[in-house]
């Protein structure tokens, strides 16, 4: 018996119970820097309220497309929508800077695995998640401390520290200011690079603990890139693979670890102590 | 009950292709059975007979290489063996359970929030959700001065409990059962089986891999045998399928 392991074969069917269309979709993405090519023909669905991991080695273009999704960047060619209230269709890489600035600051959060580039160090902390409102378009000084109050509570940050400046805060102290500041404006989408890459074990757990509560209680709907497949697995309802820049697999999460199709997947599950 | 069969098996075909070993490993081919509403069916065979796998493989985190698995959901029916990822996700969260004899937990979260889980993703608040947990986590016979505790620091005994307190805690159509016993004391066996009769009764289908068949003798309506590849009801009559 043979089996079919082209990328067509891997792409399930289309859904048929499921009565919500997708948050997020992208379709034939590419994108080249000089003679790499990050990103090749990726296609990527997200439906409201999963949490979709995206797994694959250093170089595999996974951060490289969640900057995408942040509108950071724009690719060679491809399409990008979000399915948002009060929103038409179209191509999101279409909009101006001032219109990408805009849509990231009311509908999309993002935590970064390095603080510096989410988080203004030295500015207090619910002064960083008060900036998040501020482009927004909030002025009120009371209203901006209130909900930084309440993003950083929900983030589990110790309130009695709310003026401290992340600097003097610890990994994962910071990784719940940006997640405080992420989540500020009810995010339709939260896009999460490597949060708990660097963080030692016990507050990685409270961290995604945290990340999986937000899921839960809020719905909302996350982007998770780790090359830490045990962090994809506990939190994760589906996952793409990929490598050099493209998505070699896709499926349900414990299919993926439990039932790999791709040789690539294969040696990577393998290969997890 | 209705007497359209919940669940149609036809032709289910599994085979792994391990890429390290450049072989093909053939777990079962050209499985097919009936499962109706309220019926427990329990799959017999030695180890390596393909038994977990064919659970896995209606459960879909093992993908079939061939035939169909026809499943009459409150939304439709449809084939689980070639449904979209989606589409699964949302009957693993609506309507179809399984139970392992391991409990894969997040880290650093409580016994009663593990097992209040399932019900909060429901919508039921979360006083009513942990009131069940600690009924549930009671009835399996997990001590009260465990319930805010984390499961990692438990016997393999008492994870199997939390186990089944969560997986059992919504009533679902389809329940798959890996192994459930494995580890149990007698206490928490017969808290099983009492839970298990209940939702039989309540018309919910299950499937089994009992290491013990005899914990659960009593519920058995039907045994499909992975070694002799014939199926037979609770009366012994036995009829050749197609295995």
């Amino acid at each position: 018996m043979s089996l079919d392991m082209s990328p067509a074969a891997l792409t399930r069917a289309e859904p048929r119970l499921m009565r919500a269309e997708p948050l997020l979709t992208m379709r034939d993405i590419s994108k080249t820097y000089g003679d790499v090519r990050a990103l090749r023909h990726v296609d990527a669905t997200v439906y409201p309220g999963e949490v979709m991991g995206i797994v694959g080695e250093s170089g595999s273009g996974k951060s490289t497309l969640l900057r995408m999704m942040n509108l950071e960047d724009t690719p060679d060619s491809g399409d990008y929508s979000l399915r948002l209230p009060n929103r038409e269709d179209g191509n999101l890489f279409d909009l101006t800077r001032y219109e990408r600035r805009m849509l990231c600051a009311r509908h999309i959060g993002i935590v970064y695995q390095n603080p510096h580039l989410g988080l203004l160090m030295k500015h207090s902390s619910s002064g960083n998640v008060a900036e998040r409102l501020l482009i927004a378009g909030e002025r009120s000084f009371d209203v901006l401390r209130a909900k930084a109050r309440e993003a950083l509570d929900a983030s589990e940050f110790p309130l009695s520290r709310m003026d401290a400046r992340p600097i003097e805060l610890s990994g994962g102290m910071q990784q719940r200011v940006q997640l405080a500041k992420a989540i500020a404006l009810e995010p339709a989408l939260l896009l999460l690079d490597e949060p708990t890459t660097g963080l030692d074990v016990s507050v990685q757990a409270l961290v995604l603990d945290t990340l999986k509560r937000l899921q839960r209680d809020r719905k909302i709907t996350m982007v998770l890139v780790s090359h830490d497949l045990g962090v994809i697995r506990t939190m994760a309802d589906r996952v793409m693979v990929m490598r050099h820049g493209e998505v070699v697999e896709q499926g349900l999460a414990d299919q993926v670890f439990q039932d790999p199709q791709h040789p690539y997947t294969q040696q990577l599950v393998h290969a997890k102590l | 009950m209705n007497s359209t069969p919940l669940l149609r098996v036809d032709g289910l075909t599994k085979t792994f292709r391990m890429y390290h070993l450049d072989s093909m490993l053939h777990a079962f081919e050209g499985v097919s059975f009936d499962l109706f509403e309220g019926e427990f069916l329990l799959l017999r065979g030695h180890n390596g007979a393909g038994k977990s796998t064919l659970l896995r493989t209606i459960w879909r985190s093992y993908l079939p290489v061939g035939g169909h698995v026809w499943y009459r959901s409150n939304h439709g029916e449809i084939d689980l063996a070639n449904a979209a990822d989606v589409d699964i996700a949302l009957l693993r969260r609506e309507e179809i359970g399984f139970v392992t004899q391991f409990l894969n937990a997040r880290p650093r979260v409580a016994a009663q929030d593990i097992v209040a889980e399932p019900l909060l993703l429901a919508g039921t608040s979360q006083a009513e959700a942990l009131d069940q947990a600690r009924h549930w986590l009671d009835q399996f016979g997990v001590r009260p001065e465990l319930w805010r505790a984390y499961p990692s620091t438990f016997s393999g005994g008492e994870q199997q409990k939390v186990n089944l307190a969560r997986a059992l805690i919504l009533p679902q159509k389809l329940l798959l059962l890996d192994e459930p016993t494995a580890s149990l004391d007698v206490g928490a066996r017969a808290a099983l089986v009492r839970r298990l009769s209940d939702l039989k009764a309540q018309g919910v289908a299950i499937i089994g891999v009992f290491h013990h068949p005899g914990d659960v003798a009593q519920l058995i309506d039907r045994e499909i045998n992975l070694n002799t590849k014939v199926v037979a009801d609770q009366s012994e009559e036995e009829e050749n399928v197609a295995l």
